[in-house]
């Protein structure tokens, strides 16, 4: 089984306007850099992203607001990007904004075939309006659809052609519930490896979830709040 | 009264030996650095970490290392990594035994308000609704007043709410108070601040029976 395509513009190809995107990350940590940059030239819009945040103004997700490709968001927390704040308050963007556990469970159950699920995570806020509520074990729950995507991008750290993947430290975050939920999974990679080269015992996703990988280049990784400690 | 530093650590001295803790942005992130003597605890991230460490030295930042409050850090011996939803698994699961977050208000019934300001401030509530829906141990870390002075301690909550019935236990710049089904119990007082202060400070219903003591840091 061969899953690699050539680059990021051969991964992302069949992205079209109005499609709904699962895109990897948390913050900029984990985020598909090369897979975002090729959306930028693709240039498809009105575009659903469901993404953890939103990037910051010019880097991730924030490249494809400048150029005003995404109509609607799906996020759990979106505080670090100024033209994102003008596009909702002028009602340019529509945001949903939805708990991060609830984000991340919604993601897993639309890629494990479980249509929906019981979560007490925002009942009583605004977040439970129009949800059916369900008491099990005296506590009340919510109940939360499945998500699904058209395309899911995502970025893990080694990965070889059957498309097994090797996530480091927390750039694994979303990345892998993602994969499982996007109808055509597009990985990049900062390794692709020969298959010996992946111990099986060690594979967090297997390569069953992914349809394209490619080799990822020129990683900037920007480090969003760098905090050190002095060594005295 | 309390500085942000004597908060973190007046709620530092709540930590149990052996439990699993989420820190918010914050406040709480300082709890970290007061860890009582004796006691031995994990920090949980809810991106994706177990064993949180402290800040790395300059230079050795790692952009694939962050807590939830996108800072890089590092990780002590223990630790571990997974994904977003094995991550609040825990959370929801209640495996992680405390959870102590920051809040713009606080009501009497243990209804909080953190994640959005209407017309001014929508950031998010991140994983801040599925903490508080499920942890057994909140704490919540915060001024008493916001900047214009006006309490932070409700009788109800004005801000669209993060979670109802749910707060156990605040920690203020003037007072240590538990949410009780009559109110807010005070139970201690910060260094240089009177019952009268926190009675004036304090707009939801206030319990206050016998000698209320002063926190030992």
């Amino acid at each position: 089984m061969n899953k690699v395509v050539a680059n990021a513009r051969e991964a992302i190809a069949g992205i079209e306007d109005n499609m709904t995107l699962m895109v990897g990350g948390f913050g900029l940590c984990g985020i598909p850099e090369n897979a975002i940059s090729a959306l930028v030239e693709l240039g498809a819009s009105g575009l659903t992203c469901i993404s953890n945040n939103a990037g910051v103004d010019d880097f991730g997700l924030g490249l494809l607001l400048q150029k005003k490709q995404i109509k609607k968001m799906i996020s759990s927390y979106v505080g670090e990007n100024a033209e994102f704040e003008r596009q909702m308050l002028s009602g340019e963007l529509e945001v949903d904004l939805i708990p991060q556990g609830s984000l991340a469970e919604r993601c897993r159950a639309g890629g494990a075939g479980v249509p929906a699920f019981f979560t007490p995570a925002g009942y009583g806020t605004e977040v439970a309006e129009g949800k059916e509520v369900r008491y099990f074990n005296g506590k009340p729950h919510i109940l939360e659809n499945a998500l699904h995507a058209d395309f899911a991008l995502v970025k893990a750290w080694k990965g070889d052609r059957f498309g097994n993947l090797v996530f480091k430290g927390t750039a694994r975050n979303f990345n892998p519930v993602m994969a499982m939920a996007g109808k055509i999974t597009v990985v990049e990679v900062e390794e692709l490896v020969e298959p010996e080269a992946l111990d099986p015992n060690h594979i967090h996703l297997p390569g069953v979830f992914v349809q394209r990988i490619f080799q990822g280049s020129n990683y900037e990784k920007r480090i969003e709040q760098r905090t050190v400690r002095s060594r005295d | 009264m309390l500085d942000r530093n004597g908060i973190a650590q007046r709620i530092a001295q709540e930590l149990q030996n052996g439990w699993y803790v989420n820190l918010g942005i914050g406040i709480p992130t300082l709890v970290a650095n007061y860890i009582p003597e004796g006691i031995s605890v994990e920090f949980q991230s809810e991106n994706g970490l177990l064993g949180m460490g402290p800040f790395p030295y300059e230079g050795e930042e790692d952009a694939d290392l962050i807590n939830a409050g996108k800072q890089t850090v590092t990780m002590l011996p223990g630790g571990s990594i997974f994904d977003s939803s094995l991550s609040f698994a825990m959370i929801r699961g209640q495996h992680v035994q405390l959870t102590v977050l920051g809040a713009m208000e606080v009501a009497d019934n243990g209804d909080i308000a953190n994640w959005k300001i209407p017309g001014k401030m929508v950031k998010g509530m991140g994983g801040a609704m599925d903490l508080v829906a499920s942890a057994d141990n909140i704490i919540v870390a915060m001024s008493h007043t916001n900047r214009k002075g006006e309490s932070k301690l409700l009788r109800q909550c004005t801000l669209p709410l993060t979670g109802v019935g749910c707060v156990k236990k605040i920690v203020t710049n003037m007072a240590v108070l538990d949410v009780t089904d009559q109110g807010f119990k005070l139970l201690e007082r910060a260094p240089g601040v009177s019952v009268e202060d926190i009675k004036n400070a304090t707009e939801g219903r206030l319990i206050v029976e016998g000698d209320i003591p002063e926190m030992r840091l």
